[in-house]
């Protein structure tokens, strides 16, 4: 790249004007790309002051979008973490027909734009759609109300902790949990003992993952929310809407609060695997987990 | 696993409570820039009628009126766009001749697509024929997309029709040569807006007035003025009672009161603080200097109603489509 014609082929990282390069080019990216828009957003939030920033969150509206984000976290990440987990134990530990075809099938909402997921769920829930009428007798209510939102959020995030687990447990084979099994050990017993701890920065890393998109899910849940403020508008929504009414203060304001969100989650998980650093490893962690982990993490 | 079928049963409860007693609740869906008039207007109607909430949701209407169909609950509508109440008609959800069941047509107030240049107006942009101008930039979002802009390309015709004597040939060279004017087609009005005040290109947006003046207030009145053409289109924004929904939940007369609360004086003064045109006689009086003389034409008499509008102007192939494609 940045050496042509000269006498002996240097190695890759060994020319320090390579290596500064590349530095350089890295760095920029990173701050143009990521550091100058949260900065843009942090900047923009307090353009009008600490006390309008205060009066921008404290706005019922926005806290009941920043309540509504939260709980919807709380209860999709969960539920795809449980999910996540046990697809990966199926497929890495079992054999089964069909297993390639659900692997591709947990995939799918990585495919799929959210939009594609936030119509299916009309044209399954909706008035017009399958079940939409037979819901409204028995007063129901999935769309346009949290359940909707929730399901959305659950469908666009579905792989998150799957696709982190899958290629780590692939690696690590199934002598271990084969030992445990053998060694008396119930299901149980052998997930969390054995299981469990060489999973675990993995896991955790698919829930952070999962836990960011959920928060932050927009195309999904805009076609299924109805977008009520104070009842359904999430704050990736209510952000839009103060953005469109040309509130663009309040509408940092709140997209601050949404990135804060997320890099508490970060913050979060550094410090887990902090104190979990800090542990001394059991030897079935040390078996497979830290030579395989670092490929798997980005 | 117990905490998974707890969760399951948490869900399930906050599923069930829904329209228990409604007659005290109303949820209003509304066009998306409409939040901060709705919420003044809903504060002033919940002081008439203490122990009243009024829930708000705002989106493009089409998607509004779509959601509708598919169960979103909203007892009354307040929309931009007449055509997609007609959609909630086809649907069975509002009563035909829901026009004729408020005044003006079921339009509580009104606007048109109007000017907002650079403070002092340094290309001196007064009317339609100055858009087609060789030195003057104009921007107004894709009419493709945005119901806004579809405005404005029906304005500037009306214009054109008007100027032209009917003469189609001309007509067309004019909005074509305005539409050559345009340096950057956005897909909304939102982001038109940034094109012309954040990244400043253009010497004139083109949209409603009441756009104009919550542009110019948001992003600095002394760098931007409002500029009222010689005539433009009527833009009614309809309100209707969404009957199916209303029906059911009991809250017909409640809705009643509040879109009667719209073209009731206070109602009425709020549309126009906002900068929304209003027929209340003593408002609008009150108000004059806020809103120059303009005369307005209406759908119905230039094109013969939207119907045929749809047909002629925005069907694959029709008049946008030749002035568009020929860019």
């Amino acid at each position: 790249m940045a050496h042509p014609g000269k006498g002996k082929p240097p190695r890759v990282g060994d020319n320090p004007v390579f290596r500064r390069v590349l530095l350089t080019f890295v760095l920029v990216l990173v701050g143009l790309m990521i550091v100058a828009p949260l900065v843009v957003i942090g900047v923009e939030a307090f353009s009008k002051g600490v006390a309008y920033f205060g009066a921008a969150i404290a706005h019922p509206d926005t806290r009941h979008a920043i309540m509504l984000t939260v709980i919807t976290a709380l209860i999709a990440v969960p539920i795809n973490t449980a999910f996540g987990v046990a697809a990966a134990w199926a497929i890495t530990k079992h054999d089964f027909p069909g297993k390639r075809l659900l692997i591709v099938i947990i995939e799918i909402p990585f495919s799929v734009s959210p939009i594609v997921a936030g119509v299916a769920y009309l044209f399954v829930f909706g008035l017009q759609g399958l079940f939409g009428h037979a819901l409204q007798t028995m007063e129901i209510k999935i769309l346009f109300a949290l359940p909707g939102i929730v399901l959305a959020s659950m469908f666009v995030t579905a792989p998150f902790v799957a696709r982190e687990l899958i290629p780590l447990m692939q690696a690590q084979g199934r002598d271990l949990e084969e030992a445990a099994t053998s060694l008396g050990a119930s299901g149980w017993r052998t997930f969390f003992s054995v299981t469990l701890p060489n999973i675990k920065w993995a896991l955790l890393y698919g829930v952070v993952l999962c836990n960011s998109r959920v928060m932050g899910e927009f195309g999904a849940v805009s076609v299924v929310s109805g977008n009520i403020r104070g009842q359904t508008n999430t704050l990736p929504l209510h952000i839009e809407l103060l953005y469109h009414d040309y509130n663009a203060a309040g509408s940092f304001a709140a997209a601050s609060i949404l990135a804060g969100l997320a890099i508490v989650t970060l913050v979060v998980k550094v410090a887990l695997e902090r104190q979990g650093a800090g542990r001394i490893q059991r030897p079935s962690a040390l078996a497979g987990a830290d030579t395989v982990t670092p490929e798997v993490k980005p | 696993m117990k905490r998974i079928l707890l969760l399951g049963a948490a869900l399930l409860g906050l599923a069930a409570p829904i329209s228990a007693h409604a007659a005290d609740k109303l949820l209003n869906a509304s066009y998306d820039v409409a939040r901060e008039l709705f919420a003044a207007e809903n504060e002033a109607f919940v002081k008439q009628h203490p122990g009243v909430t009024i829930d708000q949701s705002h989106g493009g209407t089409s998607k509004q009126a779509r959601a509708i169909v598919e169960g979103l609950e909203a007892d009354v509508v307040t929309f931009n766009q007449v055509t997609d109440i007609d959609f909630l008609v086809k649907n069975g959800f509002v009563a035909e001749g829901w026009q004729q069941k408020f005044p003006n047509n079921a339009s509580p107030f009104y606007s048109f697509p109007s000017f907002l240049v650079r403070a002092g107006n340094p290309k001196n942009i007064k009317d339609w024929s100055d858009l087609a101008r060789d030195d003057v930039k104009v921007v107004f979002p894709n009419p493709k997309t945005s119901g806004n802009a579809r405005y404005t390309y029906l304005a500037a015709t009306a214009y054109a029709k008007e100027a032209f004597n009917n003469d189609p040939a001309k007509v067309e060279e004019f909005i074509t040569k305005i539409f050559d004017n345009v340096p950057v087609f956005d897909t909304g009005g939102r982001a038109a807006t940034t094109t012309f005040v954040e990244r400043e290109i253009g010497d004139v947006i083109i949209t409603f007035e009441a756009e104009t003046k919550s542009i110019a207030k948001q992003y600095g009145e002394d760098k931007f003025e409002s500029v009222v053409p010689s005539v433009s289109l009527l833009a009614e924004f309809p309100v209707a009672i969404v009957d199916k929904v209303a029906d059911a939940r009991g809250s017909r007369d409640l809705a009643k009161s509040y879109l009667d609360f719209l073209y009731a004086p206070e109602g009425q003064k709020i549309a126009a603080e906002f900068g929304h045109r209003v027929h209340d006689e003593k408002v609008a009086a009150e108000f004059k200097d806020q809103f120059p003389e303009i005369r307005l034409v209406n759908v119905d008499d230039v094109f013969g109603g939207w119907k045929k509008i749809s047909e002629e102007h925005f069907a694959e192939g029709g008049t946008l489509d030749k002035i568009y494609g020929s860019r």
